[in-house]
């Protein structure tokens, strides 16, 4: 490493997204598919069929304790004692500014046991920041992270190609519920959850297992239209459901409200938690800002860190934080911040897209949304 | 990777293949590659001049947006039409249908200040 920079870490995978073609890419400070056969079939592929995803870089700790979920209440944003065993929440981890440190999903496995799941590249940083926050309860915090490996099947065809390989019941599995179980021939814990706008589930699982359970899935799936599929993919399809991406429409400057996510901010909770008394304050001033979805209506792809300005000024009033040409609807899509006076769906705004100012209209999120389960030839019809 | 013995490279990925004194340009199998999808091509318009090194349009895949130099100066004479409608050109055929440009070199001795294939398979670490 003469560069300085540090090595990438490898998934248990590698050897397999290598043979697949994948192209690999640095992530998070992990080597992770970008894309295998291309982003756009990928994509197709999960919203028709199904994707298989290699997701080990995702952080996993685990929280243990009679302290535990009030640890946690405390904490993070959301009330992860108010979760029944077995089911799980999206929640954030707040600085005391209100700042957002990352956004995160929590498990609960056990009356006293809870597995929070980061960002990669936030994972560090997230355990960092718990342990205090745990501190003086009969709460410990065990980072997992480099000894978990993570598979997700998502997709309409993700049930069906998953159910005769484990001894889940995957009928009596919500959305957002986790089970213990056993999944391709590895113990596992069974997950429905996933980033993708569709039906699926995510497997922890052991890094020496991973291999195995990759290839059964494999195995299985392909025959329905399962395919590996990478990052890229997995980029488009959750702007395309607009699920937020920290460091593009979340981070440090904006509060959750700004972010639409108000909901998840349990003001109602008894104690205190770290970031409370910021977010109360920025809730009574109200937002500055607004996360937008915009559809461009001329040529042109407004990409992160791209202007938007309103028609005919010559400042801009609010900047693009993901943007790319939806495999789905055929149309350049974007999620921006933007002026609560220009956040109305509605609205005529404009984005600056190298030398030339393309129209885009304000849209609400998301832009894709999966209908009920249905055969795959009434959807057909149905478009 | 593909990379055709008569063309010449640029450091940025552009080809151009070199006919009298008309020039046809358009981006490398390898660049296509690397690019991914593309979906949207941003090319200007015939009668407007191209300066060597300077950027003369955009290219999109699903993933990014890139820039495109110009590999010499002149001006030029025809745009690939097909491209607007149908960018995956350039993925599927990069040195055939999915060239971008032609243009008439102010110089045809330019050609000398590009790479040949032999350095750009270097510059790429291709076979």
């Amino acid at each position: 490493m003469t560069d300085g920079s540090p090595a990438l870490r490898q998934t248990p995978l590698r050897d397999r997204h290598l043979a697949l073609g994948a192209r690999l890419v640095g992530f998070g400070g992990w080597e992770m598919p970008l894309q295998y056969s291309g982003i756009s079939d990928e994509h197709h592929a999960v919203r028709r069929a199904a994707g298989l995803f290699d997701l080990s870089h995702m952080g996993e700790i685990w929280v243990t304790g009679a302290g535990a979920g009030q640890g946690l209440a405390a904490a993070l944003v959301t009330d992860p004692p108010g979760l029944a065993v077995g089911r799980a929440h999206y929640s954030l981890i707040a600085a005391p500014d209100g700042g957002i440190i990352d956004d995160l999903i929590v498990y609960r496995l056990a009356e006293d046991r809870f597995l929070v799941v980061p960002n990669a590249s936030n994972a560090d940083r997230v355990a960092t920041e718990l342990e205090p926050r745990l501190a003086g309860l009969d709460a410990v915090m065990d980072d997992a992270s480099a000894a978990t490996a993570l598979i997700a099947v998502q997709g309409p065809s993700a049930r069906g190609i998953l159910a005769p390989l484990t001894d889940a019941d995957l009928d009596a599995l919500k959305y957002y519920a986790i089970v213990e179980g056993r999944a391709a021939g590895a113990p596992a814990l069974v997950a429905r959850t996933g980033y993708t706008g569709e039906d699926g589930f995510e497997l922890f699982l052991a890094p020496d297992t991973a291999i195995g359970v990759w290839d059964r899935l494999m195995a299985a799936g392909v025959p329905e239209g399962l395919v590996p599929a990478g990052l890229g993919a997995r980029d488009t399809l959750r702007l395309e459901a607009g699920m937020p991406l920290y460091g593009n429409e979340l981070g440090l400057d904006a509060t959750p409200m700004e972010a639409g996510l108000d909901r998840l901010v349990k003001f109602d909770k008894r104690g205190d938690f770290v970031g409370r008394a910021a977010l109360e304050a920025a809730r009574e001033a109200g937002p500055r800002k607004r996360l937008v979805g915009l559809l461009l209506r001329g040529r042109g792809i407004a990409r992160h860190g791209y202007p938007v300005y309103r028609p005919g000024e010559d400042s801009s009033v609010g900047e693009v934080t993901s943007g790319t040409l939806s495999p789905t609807l055929g149309e350049a899509i974007a999620m921006a911040y933007v002026p609560l006076s220009a956040a109305t769906p509605g609205t005529m705004l404009e984005v600056g897209v190298r030398a030339s100012r393309v129209p885009a209209e304000v849209v609400p999120l998301p832009f894709y949304k999966r209908g009920p389960s249905q055969p795959a030839s009434d959807k057909e019809r149905r478009t | 990777m593909n990379v055709p013995e008569d063309l010449r490279y640029t450091p940025d990925h552009e080809w151009l293949r070199l006919e009298s004194d008309e020039g046809t340009v358009g981006i490398t199998a390898y660049a296509a590659d690397e690019l991914g999808d593309i979906v949207f091509v941003e090319l200007p318009a015939p009668g407007s001049r191209l300066e060597a090194g300077s950027t003369f349009g955009a290219i999109e895949s699903v993933k990014t947006a890139s820039d495109l130099f110009a590999p010499v100066s002149g001006e030029i004479v025809a745009v690939n039409e097909q491209l607007s409608g149908s960018p995956e050109l350039i993925n599927s055929d990069p040195y055939g249908e999915g060239w971008m440009l032609r243009v008439r070199l102010d110089d045809p001795s330019a050609l000398d200040a590009l790479e040949d294939a032999a350095a750009y398979r270097t510059r790429i670490g291709a076979p």
